[in-house]
């Protein structure tokens, strides 16, 4: 029997987490001194690999600690515990214009972390690991109910916290890409808000009809919401990010139905026809194509789209007439939307109105347009396939990783605190300011 | 309160971290958005493999800001004082249940399921009768992601092999018997058995063959003590021994020893062991052979639980020390004494039994002593539970000239 056997120590701590809390990652028992890489793992649901790994020096009891220790290599550098997730890429050789996205958040992600002697940058696979764990990492906690919701037309899923509630309530709008994505909802219910993340450009009334949603159609899903037995009405607020926030504005201004308690908006703009729905708002931008840019790379830049910011009335919302608290977050190396000139126009606006108290905007440089949940993986370019139908082709999206990354941290934490605050009448001490410009 | 008010008045926010963990970890609950100063419960309820209901609970008062944690004090409850994990140790059959249950989780590979909720007012009972202010689930494994299970059918051996995660590198072993009395088949067993259970595990390619220790509780501890001593066959590279007793009946192999021999000598068998400590003394007094404990050649960590009414701990280890020490090998002991706690140490925050019932051979059901008082028995289940694993990482991982009395 081969008595050589390897003492090396690994655990990661939690071993099961929801997406957005930290672990702690520590090796013991490794030679002193050694170098050592540690690297994460993952085998997406679309089956593509993703790896991030640090290149360490473990200390002289043999110790290494992630949340103390510097990395002073690999896809992320310094003190970063959490680095071995949010640096995830996709390995060397995989298709191009990759984005990690968790389709079905009832299962969780796992993450294989390894710890292998050395300083390794390629070719993990053909190394005997010195020790390695197994991570789950979930978008729902135990108890959050997952109900699919098509009455009334809606194709939207519904997420509950655990418990009888009654429970206030979010209305989650994606962008243009899109599709049902449930995992910001999943995560909010697991966070103790009742949450509906609405499809309203991919919804089968578009698809099997060939028309886009009216405004009515986001009045309905407010509804749905307000007349829910667990949910109180008078507490429901909306998320937007990217074509999410044009409509949330929208909605939030001139909607005589949709009453709400406060508004987040990401990456978006207030720049759009005022007397049109989502048809208009795309076909305003379609005439504006010449402003359309592309990089060397063949990657599509749409921020200048709808620049400058317009004059005229017609085509942006009166932030002048919100009534509701909104907290505005910016990344300033959005590529995608015009997210800082907007967020100033919108300052300008409500100053001049006077309800500019109602406003709290976040900016974060070296920040792209896809502000994700924490410790998501960044990506700077990603492959977009067009609705209804067309060539694919590669966005940018901005920003830079370690930037991106410790601004979507950012952005989560003091959004709970917002929707805690307003929807919950929960005040954090810890945060004062309005805006961190 | 007008009846708008009243529409927008939402729950309060209770949440557990972790929600998942492992059922050795500790977790915290936070109760916010309460009334300020008022009486509140924290209530947790588990639905059995069995189908029992059990629960534990504690009474509190939220703070100014109307927050209420466990870490508060309680005095009234399933448990009292400042005791964060009482939700989860306390926990006991609802009233009405049938008697003499205990809990253990048959499939590791799923979880225990916690709801966690928060009542208004001082409640004792009704908990099931009247909706909460707010829940939460909690989920807590004994497998941590990536664990392997893997049954055994081998030789006449049934077990089950788990495998850590991750890497292909060999890997010290812990052979673990547990069983108590009657819960494994009354036909005698061989003490080759073991032996052969032992083997199939050293012999396994991901297994380093000289790094196999054995934990074992109650009967398990008994079979520890045969294997390190008698055992030619088998060299255990370390044992851990909860509140076994090291008797040698007649000087027969272990197993022709079944608990139908152990009643022909017990004088009377009544629905409780009340008359423990004369039963005791009757196998005291019957087997005049015990395991000679300066035998042994690996180092062995002894857990007595002080209270224990179904195996003698105390005097047992009391025993095996002064024959250790006889041999001039009292290095190799290490003794860990609780008082408080009865037979059944199990993992930490595992709820508490003193008495259960069990069958015995033969369809008689008995109801069992085993001793110990919740709260010390919890406290050694916690602190124990530590010191065997920094044991094992002890004698398992490091190089023999390191290793040393705890």
């Amino acid at each position: 029997m081969d008595h050589q056997y390897c003492e090396v120590k690994l655990s990661v701590q939690p071993c099961r987490a929801l997406v957005d809390e930290k672990f702690k990652v520590l090796v013991q028992k490794a030679p002193p001194g050694a170098q050592l890489t540690v690297r994460s793992h993952h085998h997406s649901e679309n089956k593509h690999e993703w790896e991030a790994f640090g290149h360490y020096i473990c200390d002289s009891t043999g110790a290494l600690n992630l949340s103390e220790d510097l990395s002073l290599g690999g896809t992320y550098e310094g003190v970063e515990p959490m680095g071995l997730l949010w640096s995830l890429r996709p390995v060397p050789g995989s298709k191009p214009g990759l984005r990690l996205r968790k389709m079905n958040v009832e299962t969780p992600m796992e993450v294989t972390v390894s710890v292998y002697q050395g300083h390794l940058s390629e070719d993990f696979s053909e190394q005997r690991a010195l020790a390695a764990v197994v991570v789950e990492r979930w978008y729902m906690a135990p108890g959050v109910r997952r109900i699919p919701v098509t009455e009334h037309g809606l194709t939207a899923t519904l997420f509950l916290p655990p418990g009888p509630g009654r429970f206030p309530a979010v209305l989650d709008l994606w962008g243009g890409g899109g599709n049902l994505m449930e995992y910001r909802a999943s995560l909010l219910a697991s966070h103790g808000f009742a949450a509906l993340v609405l499809d309203y450009l991919t919804n089968e009334l578009t698809k099997t009809t060939g028309k886009m949603m009216e405004n009515d159609y986001f009045e309905v899903a407010f509804k749905f919401l307000e007349q829910h037995p667990q949910i109180v009405g008078s507490r429901i607020a909306m998320w937007g990010l990217s074509f999410g926030t044009a409509m949330t504005l929208k909605m939030a201004v001139y909607s005589n139905v949709i009453k709400l308690r406060c508004a987040v908006c990401y990456s978006g703009s207030h720049i759009q026809p005022v007397d049109g729905s989502v048809k208009d708002i795309k076909e305003y931008m379609g005439k504006k194509r010449e402003n359309i840019r592309v990089t060397e790379n063949q990657e599509v830049i749409f921020r200048d789209l709808t620049l400058p910011v317009p004059k005229d009335p017609a085509f942006k919302v009166d932030m002048g007439r919100l009534q509701c608290p909104l907290q505005v977050v910016v990344g300033l190396d959005d590529q995608s939307w015009p997210a800082y000139e907007s967020a100033m126009d919108m300052k300008v606006m409500m100053e001049e109105a006077g309800n500019s108290h109602l406003l709290t905007l976040l900016t974060y440089p070296h920040t792209g347009h896809l502000i994700e949940p924490p410790y998501s993986p960044y990506v700077r370019t990603s492959i977009l396939r067009p609705f209804p139908g067309g060539v694919s082709f590669k966005v940018l999206w901005g920003g830079e990783t370690a930037a991106h990354s410790r601004a979507q941290e950012d952005a989560w934490r003091k959004t709970l605190l917002f929707l805690r605050e307003h929807l919950y009448d929960m005040r954090n001490s810890a945060v004062t300011s309005k805006s961190n410009l | 309160m007008t009846s708008a008010a009243m529409d927008s008045i939402v729950a309060p926010l209770l949440s557990v971290a972790p929600t998942r963990a492992l059922v050795d970890e500790m977790f915290t609950v936070r109760v916010e958005n309460l009334p300020p100063c008022q009486h509140f419960t924290l209530h947790s309820l588990h639905l059995s493999e069995d189908n029992d209901y059990w629960e534990a609970f504690g009474h509190y008062t939220s703070n100014h800001k109307g927050t209420v944690v466990p870490q508060d004090y309680t005095k009234g409850g399933t448990y009292t004082g400042k005791e964060p994990m009482g939700l989860l140790w306390s926990l006991r059959p609802v009233p009405g249940s049938r008697k003499g249950l205990r809990l253990r989780k048959m499939n590791v590979c799923s979880p225990l399921l916690y709801t966690i909720s928060v009542y208004s007012g001082h409640l004792v009972v009704g908990f099931r009768a009247q909706a909460p202010l707010a829940s939460a689930l909690a989920e807590r494994w004994y497998m941590a992601p990536g664990v392997q299970r893997i049954s055994i059918k081998e030789k006449a051996v049934r077990g089950t092999m788990f495998f850590p995660p991750g890497t292909e590198w060999p890997l010290p072993w812990t052979l673990g018997y547990y069983f108590g009395p009657g819960e494994m088949e009354t036909t005698e067993m061989k003490s080759n058995y073991f032996e052969t259970a032992f083997n199939i595990v050293k012999d396994h390619p991901r297994v380093i063959s000289n790094k196999v220790g054995i934990v074992g509780l109650s009967l398990g501890a008994t079979v520890a003590f045969y294997l390190a001593t008698e055992s030619k066959v088998v060299k255990p590279c370390c044992c851990v021994c909860i509140n076994g007793h090291h008797f040698n009946p007649s000087g027969k192999h272990l197993f022709d020893l079944s608990y139908d021999s152990f009643k022909m000598h017990v004088r009377k068998l009544s629905a409780y062991w009340i008359d423990c400590f004369e039963y005791q003394e009757s196998i005291i007094i019957i087997y005049l052979n015990f395991w000679q404990m300066g035998k042994i050649n690996c180092p062995m960590l002894l857990v007595c639980g002080e209270d224990d009414q179904n195996v003698p701990a105390v005097e047992v280890a009391d025993d095996i020390e002064r024959m250790v020490r006889a041999a001039g090998k009292d290095r190799l002991l290490t003794r860990l004494n609780y008082p408080g706690a009865g037979h059944l140490i199990e993992v930490p925050y595992a709820p508490h039994f003193r008495v259960t019932a069990f069958m015995q051979a033969k369809e008689q059901k008995v109801m069992i002593v085993w001793g110990g008082q919740t709260k010390p028995h919890s406290d050694a289940q916690e602190d124990s539970w530590q010191k065997i694993l920094d044991y094992l990482q002890l004698h398992l991982y490091s190089c023999p000239s390191l290793a040393s009395k705890l």
